[in-house]
């Protein structure tokens, strides 16, 4: 009994102990002496690594998102004699929701654990070590671009998903299901608020950014430095980015229609 | 004479958990001097550089690099005292997204402001040291091993260091690698005038070219001196290492029970 209180004990310090480290971690990353033409050529190439690169798997999963969204709309609003408000049920669905959090989600899969498996290999191999005795602090070279072209990535990559998306709704309702033109884009040019649901969606997508690369840098940095650490490691990249996404999602989302 | 120490470390104890690495050592690194750390594995050699680098902190005692208690300065201050050190990592730690002459050129990058043409002139220089100016467009997943080590040589002396630090600069190398960095570490030494530690258990490779020789085993320092003092020690320990042989003072086996009460209780 004593040696189970002793251990969830041991679990909480643990726990406290991390969440401290990965603040003071993003303290460091945030908030450094600035070298705009050294640091600019960094996040360029970092930016494309993490954002241009992620572009397929957007690209890809939001035209069947949206074609699956409008194909489910359609046969729900059918019953209702409602098809001309696809494109309102698409547009909504897919900037307040769906943009954000899938976006999150693949950026977590995709670009999150490759970074966390670059800086926890950079470790391993002592990189990051040589780095320092050089006198050049990894947080300024390595952690600090990889975070700020994450940041500025994801809600760049929501924005492309959410257009995207739509595209695919009307590929299915209008030329597909043959819902009508006119009515497919004017429901959804009235219905769409552009502060309530597009700004709400990027809000949403940079918080995603900021707590999705967080996690990710932090967890490479630090990994125990060998093949069974790095591979943990991200593994836990996409399980707290994932768990992370969907928990901020809902509190985001009560916050943002008032539910509080 | 003190003016001829550059690193001192005094009275040094550090563990790792519960395995004491150094128990209370104190040693000297004279200016311009090659001075080698040598010992059994696992003794701590590494270890000992990376307290001289700032990476680690002493739990007691102090170690001063040219003036410098590396222990007691911050992050900046230690990074700008690093500028006057450079470290030969054992797997040479080249960063692996660039290629040879982007990581020679990366500390003159990062602490000068030099024109293009000047930094292109010095890692050539650097890289022309090494023999390495050839391959200066190639890939670090191109190089041999013994090619990873001479690039990050070059890149380690790149802001022409007042103290250099080699971690086991010999290991896994073939004889003829080998010989060229044994005649490397030797001549850029002597060419640049520049202090040297070599951390390294290949005796013959080091003795041949050290001026001094600590011998570390089991938290202390068993012994020192220069290599010939070090060949004609009678001490056990220090006969054992620097002949080479099996069993000694440092046993053999690794502490266990005794053999055969071990076999029987396997067959109860």
């Amino acid at each position: 009994m004593i040696s189970q209180i002793r251990k969830l004990g041991d679990q909480g310090l643990n726990v406290c102990n991390e969440l401290g480290y990965s603040g003071i971690f993003l303290f460091r990353t945030l908030f450094h002496k600035p070298r705009l033409t050294k640091s600019f050529p960094l996040l360029i190439r970092q930016m494309y690594a993490i954002g241009v690169l992620s572009l397929p798997i957007i690209l890809v999963s939001a035209v069947f998102i949206g074609m699956v969204v409008a194909l489910q709309g359609f046969n729900i609003l059918n019953k209702f004699s409602a098809t001309e408000e696809l494109g309102q049920m698409v547009a909504l669905s897919v900037v307040r929701e769906l943009g954000p959090v899938v976006s999150a989600l693949l950026f977590a899969g995709r670009a999150g654990s490759a970074l966390t498996a670059e800086i926890g290999l950079m470790k391993a191999t002592e990189q990051l070590a040589s780095m320092e005795m050089m006198g050049v602090d990894p947080m300024w070279r390595v952690i600090s671009p990889r975070f700020w072209a994450g940041f500025y990535s994801l809600p760049l990559l929501v924005i492309i998903f959410c257009a995207i998306a739509i595209i695919g709704g009307y590929l299915v309702g209008v030329v597909w299901l043959g819902v009508d033109n006119g009515a497919f884009w004017n429901n959804m040019q009235a219905s769409v608020d552009f502060r309530i649901d597009a700004i709400n969606g990027v809000i949403k997508s940079i918080v995603f950014g900021f707590v999705v690369t967080w996690i990710a840098v932090f967890q490479g940095y630090a990994c125990i430095p060998t093949a069974e650490g790095i591979s943990r490691a991200t593994t836990r990249t996409v399980v707290y980015s994932s768990l992370a996404v969907l928990g901020l999602d809902f509190v985001l989302t009560a916050l943002m229609m008032g539910g509080w | 004479m003190s003016n001829d120490i550059l690193v001192k470390v005094r009275n040094l104890s550090f563990s790792r958990g519960s395995r004491l690495i150094f128990d209370n050592i104190s040693l000297d690194i004279p200016h311009g001097k090659i001075t080698a750390i040598m010992g059994p594995s696992g003794t701590g050699k590494t270890t000992l550089l990376q307290l001289i680098g700032g990476q680690l902190k002493p739990q007691a005692g102090f170690i001063d690099v040219g003036g410098h208690v590396i222990g007691d300065l911050n992050r900046r201050q230690l990074y700008r005292a690093r500028r006057d050190m450079g470290l030969l990592f054992q797997s040479g730690a080249l960063f692996s997204d660039l290629n040879v002459f982007e990581n020679v050129a990366f500390p003159l990058r990062a602490h000068t402001k030099l024109s293009e043409s000047m930094i292109r002139d010095l890692v050539l220089m650097k890289l022309e040291a090494v023999g390495l100016r050839g391959a200066r467009e190639l890939q670090v997943s191109q190089l041999s091993g013994g090619m990873a080590r001479r690039v990050a040589l070059a890149r380690a002396l790149a802001l022409d260091p007042q103290l250099m630090m080699y971690d086991e600069p010999f290991t896994g190398q073939d004889p003829i690698s080998m010989g060229v960095l044994v005649r490397l570490i030797k001549r850029v030494h002597d060419a640049l005038g520049m202090t040297s530690i070599i951390v390294s258990h290949d005796v013959p490779e080091t003795a041949g070219i050290a001026d001094y020789i600590y011998l570390l085993a089991g938290g202390k320092v068993i012994g020192q001196g220069t290599p010939a003092e070090l060949q004609r020690s009678q001490s056990p320990y220090v006969e054992q290492f620097m002949h080479g042989l099996a069993d000694g003072a440092v046993p053999f086996h690794y502490p266990a029970a005794a053999y055969q009460a071990d076999l029987l209780e396997a067959v109860e």
